[in-house]
């Protein structure tokens, strides 16, 4: 080993050690790395709820006849209505307009004897459209009891049989708790986070400050300072998502059932890209106020919104599905929502780590010359 | 107090705020990335979905059962197999988000007048999208059923559901999203804008040169408080113009009503803004200080997802977010014509907001100086 090498491995150290040391005295450090994921997780864990599970609806039973109490008594069964029974649908109206419920079921007069008259009795199901995702589900929910209902009334009379069953089976989480993937989820947000902002402000700091020529004037090279930066930050967001994962696990219950390998493989190649987004942002704006807000526009609300974190990309207009492309969030989520539910499909994870290194290599390779650029 | 003074005050704010090409941006790049962003992009709506079909029927009604899969609109690529292995590759990779398995004895099944059986192959580990498109083929499967012979005998004693959607008959996501922009943004904007203002005095160091004036501190926090106001009610009213002549969305209810609650809520928001700016001792700080509280508002809100959903402690917590009442003025004023009664109900806990945080913020910020 040559004098120069051990030089670069002592200069490397010593850099590192700064970090360190800076991260652990800043409280901004310590509120973007550990504070934020905390309430986030905890926002996203007990806060976000897709769950449609007992939706609250209003049930009116226009006429009380041994067939409608039955078909009432399925909808109170159902695991996915809360329901409270009137009879008279104005009771009912207001509640809707003053979203107190999703909705509300009609059994209407006359249900019996069409029923017995084979004259096609049907429930209504009035839905509050200013909730278009309840809406939908109540609408499901409710033809998918009546058609139930009308199953066992078929069978019990050993009528025709129901001409076709659909068996719906949900893989990978069949208790449908959104939580599920809502959490693993988030931990891509507070590694961007990390990544993204915390690096970002910290390094536009040192531009701001000066210091960062000054570390210029040293024999330090370029790539050693930002390997010096990147170490600590790198560290720092995989500590992140330990804790968030630990917490998912043992708070929140979502289950883990592929390999720490994996996890760890993957968010590794994650934080590629959002520190590397994070160190082009200080390197552009050299600002801290202009790093964050650019930060959490071109880090934070991308990952939330145009990774299919809660919103399907397929849904949305193809120009935005063609952005969406170059969201590095994209590419992570799925892949760590498999890792917590359904194991490891390294097929799926080596392809998302690849991608991934490659948006790092990408942004780490202009940022350098970013820097570079500046000081020449 | 004199009027000319405050106006001085307020002026000087105006021009402070648009002059400075940061606060700038603050006013107009995330108002604008959001209203885009969001409307389009923020959908909980199901469409352009891929499937993945293994049929072993070599009937009639397995095949039909996919062409009326291929032939609904929500369904983009019906991709067929023959092989259960790549079907389970198909769903694992997250190719297709649901297969369908139609069984060998499926048409015989269907003409012997017996139960048929199909399976349906979710990703749960996107529940929320794939139980609308589970939803999506039921309701496939009920249209095909009605069809076969026995479903034709069964016809006349079938219980049908019939759907009415109120207050937005197409179920547009739009319509939900977009009215909830309007309080947000106007959060938002005026948030951050009301947070900075001090911070930024502090750290150029004019703060001190504020005090000296003869401008009362009371004067310097009404001062403070006044454009953030008027900046928030010009972005609510864009925005309702956006949603009324851009997005298309109805406007049922009362302006008046939703402009003398406006009012309320920009006020309590302030409130907060002024408080973490008291708080905050350089702009960093009271950017993230905004964060802190923004990301929780937005979430605990009622904006995405329902409170409803939410556990008891938690909703609790909801109680003291402005934007909690003012999202249900605002979607009810779009949507529902909600009741002048109701508008008050939900004004009357953000003026208590507004009447605790701004008092408490001034105190703070009294006591910061001394």
């Amino acid at each position: 080993m040559n004098a120069y090498r051990r030089g670069r491995t002592r200069r490397l150290t010593a850099l590192i050690r700064k970090e360190s040391f800076q991260i652990v005295r800043d409280p901004s450090s310590i509120l973007i790395a550990l504070v934020l994921p905390l309430i986030l997780l905890f926002l996203f864990g007990y806060g976000v709820s897709l769950d449609t599970t007992h939706t609250r609806v209003g049930l009116v039973l226009e006429e009380t006849t041994p067939v409608t109490l039955d078909l009432a008594a399925s909808f109170q069964n159902s695991r996915y209505f809360d329901v409270t029974i009137g009879h008279d649908r104005r009771e009912f109206a207001e509640d809707l307009v003053e979203s107190r419920i999703g909705g509300f079921l009609v059994i209407p007069d006359g249900f019996t004897a069409d029923l017995t008259a084979s004259r096609h009795p049907a429930v209504q199901v009035i839905v509050d459209g200013a909730d278009p995702n309840t809406a939908n589900f109540v609408q499901n929910y409710a033809a998918g009891t009546v058609s139930t209902w009308e199953a066992q009334r078929a069978a019990e009379r050993a009528l025709t049989a129901t001409p076709l069953l659909v068996q719906q089976r949900f893989w990978f989480n069949p208790e449908l708790k959104s939580r599920n993937f809502l959490v693993p989820g988030s931990i891509s947000i507070v590694m961007t986070l990390v990544g993204t902002l915390l690096t970002s402000m910290v390094i536009a700091r040192e531009w701001e400050r000066g210091t960062m020529e000054a570390m210029m004037a040293t024999p330090v090279t370029a790539w050693e300072l930002l390997a010096g930066k990147i170490v600590p930050y790198f560290l720092l967001g995989l500590g992140s998502m330990t804790l968030c994962v630990i917490l998912a696990v043992f708070l929140f219950h979502v289950p883990f059932r592929g390999s720490i390998l994996a996890l760890y493989a993957l968010s590794a190649a994650f934080l590629m890209p959002a520190l590397g987004q994070g160190f082009l942002i200080s390197a552009v704006t050299k600002n801290q106020f202009l790093a964050s807000q650019l930060a959490l526009l071109s880090g934070f609300l991308p990952s939330f919104l145009l990774s299919g974190f809660i919103f399907e990309i397929n849904s949305m207009p193809t120009v935005i599905q063609y952005i969406s492309l170059a969201v590095p969030a994209r590419y992570l989520i799925p892949s760590l929502q498999s890792v917590f539910l359904a194991g490891d499909i390294w097929p799926m994870f080596l392809r998302s780590i690849l991608i991934l290194v490659g948006f790092g290599i990408v942004l780490f390779a202009v940022a350098i010359r970013k820097t570079a650029k500046r000081i020449a | 107090m004199g009027p000319t003074r405050l106006l001085a005050l307020v002026r000087k704010e105006f021009l402070a705020l648009f002059r400075d090409p940061k606060s700038r941006i603050i006013l107009i790049a995330p108002p604008v990335l959001q209203l885009l962003v969001f409307s389009y992009a923020a959908t909980l709506e199901v469409r352009n979905v891929d499937v993945m079909v293994l049929n072993r029927d070599a009937g009639h009604w397995g095949s039909e059962f996919i062409s009326r899969i291929e032939a609904s609109p929500q369904f983009r690529l019906v991709q067929r197999t023959g092989n259960p292995a790549e079907l389970h590759e198909a769903i694992d990779r997250e190719r297709v988000i649901a297969a369908v398995e139609i069984g060998p004895d499926f048409s015989r099944d269907i003409e012997a007048g017996s139960t048929a059986d199909m399976a349906v192959i979710l990703d749960g580990r996107r529940s929320n999208a794939s139980q609308i498109v589970a939803g999506y083929i039921s309701a496939i499967a009920t249209g095909l059923a009605a069809d076969t012979p026995a479903g034709q005998r069964l016809a006349s004693v079938r219980v049908g559901t019939v759907a009415r959607n109120w207050f937005n008959p197409n179920l547009e996501f739009k319509w939900f999203m977009v009215p909830g922009l309007v309080a947000s943004i106007a959060m938002l904007v005026g948030l951050l804008v009301t947070s900075l203002s001090i911070a930024r005095e502090r750290e150029l160091g004019t703060f001190d040169q504020l005090m000296v004036s003869p401008l009362r501190t009371h004067e310097i926090l009404i001062g403070k408080v006044i454009p953030p106001i008027l900046i928030g009610f010009v972005h609510i009213t864009l925005f309702i113009l956006a949603a009324v002549w851009i997005f298309g969305i109805p406007l049922r209810g009362s302006l008046f009503a939703l402009y003398g609650a406006a009012f309320f809520y920009l006020v309590s928001l302030v409130g907060f803004g002024l408080f973490i700016s008291a708080l905050a001792a350089t702009q960093q700080q009271a950017i993230l200080g905004a964060f802190l509280f923004l990301v929780p508002a937005m979430l605990l809100s009622g904006f995405a997802t329902p409170i409803a959903n939410m556990p008891e402690w938690l909703q609790v917590l909801t109680y003291v977010n402005p934007l909690r009442y003012f999202l249900v003025i605002v979607r009810g004023v779009f949507l529902k014509e909600i009741p002048l009664a109701e508008v008050v109900a939900e004004t009357v806990p953000m003026a208590l907001i507004a009447g605790v945080t701004l008092p408490a913020a001034g105190w703070l910020f009294r006591s910061r100086l001394e």
